[in-house]
């Protein structure tokens, strides 16, 4: 996601065709116009649309009570239990597993990165879970954690962490731990392949000096490799925060938000609501209120992204 | 880390630990759907805890290519990943072009734009994704899930291939241009064959995107003879009492194409993301 600063072609002299293209300033949006009409009639219209729903009355348990209301469905929101609970269920949930996926990511991409003999092998088979369907995933976590047919429940119970081999999946206080883990294998992956990537950008001469002057281990971790990487983190950290906060394939399969509403977060809640409760009007002015808090959270990010590369 | 004299072999040793529980850890899963796809029906509760069952049989593996549809979701699942794969790299590496190669006003917008995409829960459009497609006469065609796909892995495959252009100098195009060559001339002789590995990396990480996609395949496609494989997978749930023995006899299957196709094109995807990424 870097911004060049090439200057741009001189325009060239032969004038074949399309001439009006040639020009510097409109020859980019000839390769970017087809990507950017799809993405608007498939993506943007659609989105604008279903955002004037958030304004709409629009259940189908109630076809002939259809038509604009303004804020209503806001002021509902304001009022909504669920709607908080399931808003602290998504701090935690997106939370602890990006901080689990981008650490156990980190240390995997500094092994990978110090070598070691069959490293391609290992690293072909160590990605494998982000190659495999979520649904699939899911399912498979899903039955780890059932005590008849899975071996989970029984090791933590050896391990002491559990009194009796039972399925956490159905106990409120520590359900959501099961779609979190799902969820950690699931995206270690990203966050390696993207960190051992900058990691091997970082010029072999920096750490050649550090080694001469002495460098300890943590003060080349802490005074090189990580303000390396500040950009790089920022960016996979605020796409992954915002994919997973969205993310409801693991919840909705393993627990369907429950027992009791404790796995329940923004984007099942949304789901619920438009599929249980046929309420298309709430499920989008929901959605509305998840897309402006994730906004928020990309725009600060980045803010503070252009400080570390100006630091850099 | 070869600037360090020579590693402990304690550190070594625990080195070596910590990359085996990271495997464990990844392949656990893969190894218990491997388990239950190969135990006979009889056996699946019974042996349920067990690390490998008491009988193997590939019964489960026969039936779901004999008696389900599975063949069909399989062709329908191939033929919209790799639809949406080529297209996806197509428009991502002209798009990833210009976004390495000009600087130009209103750049910055349309990252955003892209960005923006990556951002809402997909709920809130699929039931105006849904009107337009069908006003376009597409409901319930493969075609209606390549464009929707596509539109949706453009912005992150856009950023990948830009990544990738920004890994090799311009100055190449450059001289062929001088030489005489158009753009068009100088990019298919030059950037081209050097882009090879970006490529493939785009290609085969839209193509495992598209091939796991469930929600949109849900709601766009209606008859079993157009379904893709993740709905495909859901019926074996919903339809009968589930057999959980062929359904992950099918999952296992559901797994080669993606799995191989991800071995294929890890390192490229590294490699790229390397030459460009971080530059700031």
């Amino acid at each position: 996601m870097s911004l060049t600063t090439n200057k741009n072609f001189a325009p060239d002299q032969k004038g074949q065709g399309w001439k009006i293209f040639k020009s510097p300033k409109l020859e980019p949006f000839l390769y970017l116009s087809p990507s950017i009409i799809l993405i608007c009639l498939v993506i943007f219209v659609p989105l604008v649309i279903g955002i004037s729903y958030a304004f709409q009355s629009i259940s189908l348990f109630r076809p002939s009570d259809t038509g604009w209301i303004g804020f209503e469905h806001f002021e509902d929101i304001y009022q909504d239990r669920k709607f908080y609970k399931s808003l602290r269920n998504t701090f935690w949930w997106t939370f602890t597993s990006v901080i689990l996926q981008f650490s156990l990511g980190l240390g995997l991409a500094m092994l990978l990165k110090a070598g070691f003999k069959g490293q391609k092998f290992f690293q072909a088979l160590i990605f494998l879970p982000w190659a495999v369907p979520t649904f699939l995933s899911a399912l498979t976590w899903a039955w780890l954690f059932n005590p008849v047919i899975g071996p989970l429940s029984h090791w933590m119970f050896a391990l002491g962490i559990l009194d009796e081999p039972y399925n956490i999946l159905a106990d409120p206080s520590i359900a959501m731990y099961g779609p979190i883990a799902a969820n950690v294998w699931f995206g270690i992956p990203f966050f390696a392949i993207t960190l051992l990537a900058a990691l091997q950008s970082i010029p072999d001469e920096m750490y050649e000096a550090a080694a001469i002057d002495g460098a300890s281990k943590w003060q080349v971790f802490s005074k090189i490799t990580l303000p390396f990487l500040a950009p790089m983190i920022v960016i996979t950290v605020m796409l992954r925060t915002v994919w997973i906060a969205n993310f409801a394939d693991f919840i909705y399969v393993m627990t369907s938000g429950g027992p009791a509403n404790s796995t329940q977060i923004l984007s099942t809640y949304i789901f619920l609501t438009a599929f249980k409760k046929l309420d298309f009007g709430y499920a989008s002015a929901v959605s509305v209120v998840l897309l402006v808090l994730l906004l928020i959270f990309a725009t600060l990010l980045l803010k503070m992204r252009q400080k570390f590369v100006r630091v850099n | 880390m070869s600037v360090f004299a020579k590693p402990a072999v304690g550190w070594t040793i625990s080195k070596y630990i910590v990359l085996a529980l990271y495997l464990a850890f990844a392949l656990f899963p893969l190894y218990w759907l491997l388990k239950i796809s190969v135990t006979p029906e009889k056996l699946i509760y019974s042996d349920g805890v067990a690390l490998w069952p008491s009988e193997v049989t590939l019964d489960n593996f026969k039936s779901v290519l004999l008696y389900t549809d599975f063949l069909i979701y399989f062709k329908n699942s191939i033929f919209v990943s790799f639809g949406t794969a080529a297209l996806t790299t197509v428009l991502a590496a002209a798009a990833g072009y210009a976004f390495s190669r000009f600087q130009f006003r209103g750049k910055k917008i349309i990252i955003g734009i892209m960005l923006i995409t990556q951002m809402f829960p997909l709920l809130i459009i699929i039931a105006p994704i849904y009107r337009i497609i069908s006003g376009m006469g597409l409901l319930n065609t493969l075609t209606s899930l390549i464009v929707v796909y596509t539109a949706f892995n453009v912005p992150f495959a856009t950023f990948l291939m830009q990544s990738f252009f920004d890994g090799i100098p311009k100055d190449l195009e450059e001289a062929a241009m001088i030489d005489g060559c158009t753009r068009l001339q100088a990019v298919r002789k030059v950037v081209f064959p050097l882009t090879l590995p970006g490529l493939a990396a785009t290609l085969g990480f839209v193509f495992t995107a598209a091939w796991s996609e469930l929600l949109f395949a849900i709601m766009l496609i209606n008859s079993n003879d157009k379904m893709t494989f993740p709905v495909g997978l859901l019926t074996f749930v919903s339809k009968f009492s589930v057999d959980w023995g062929q359904m992950m006899a099918a999952g296992v299957f559901a797994l080669v194409p993606s799995c191989l196709f991800f071995i294929f094109i890890q390192r490229y995807l590294v490699q790229g993301l390397t030459s460009g990424a971080v530059k700031g």
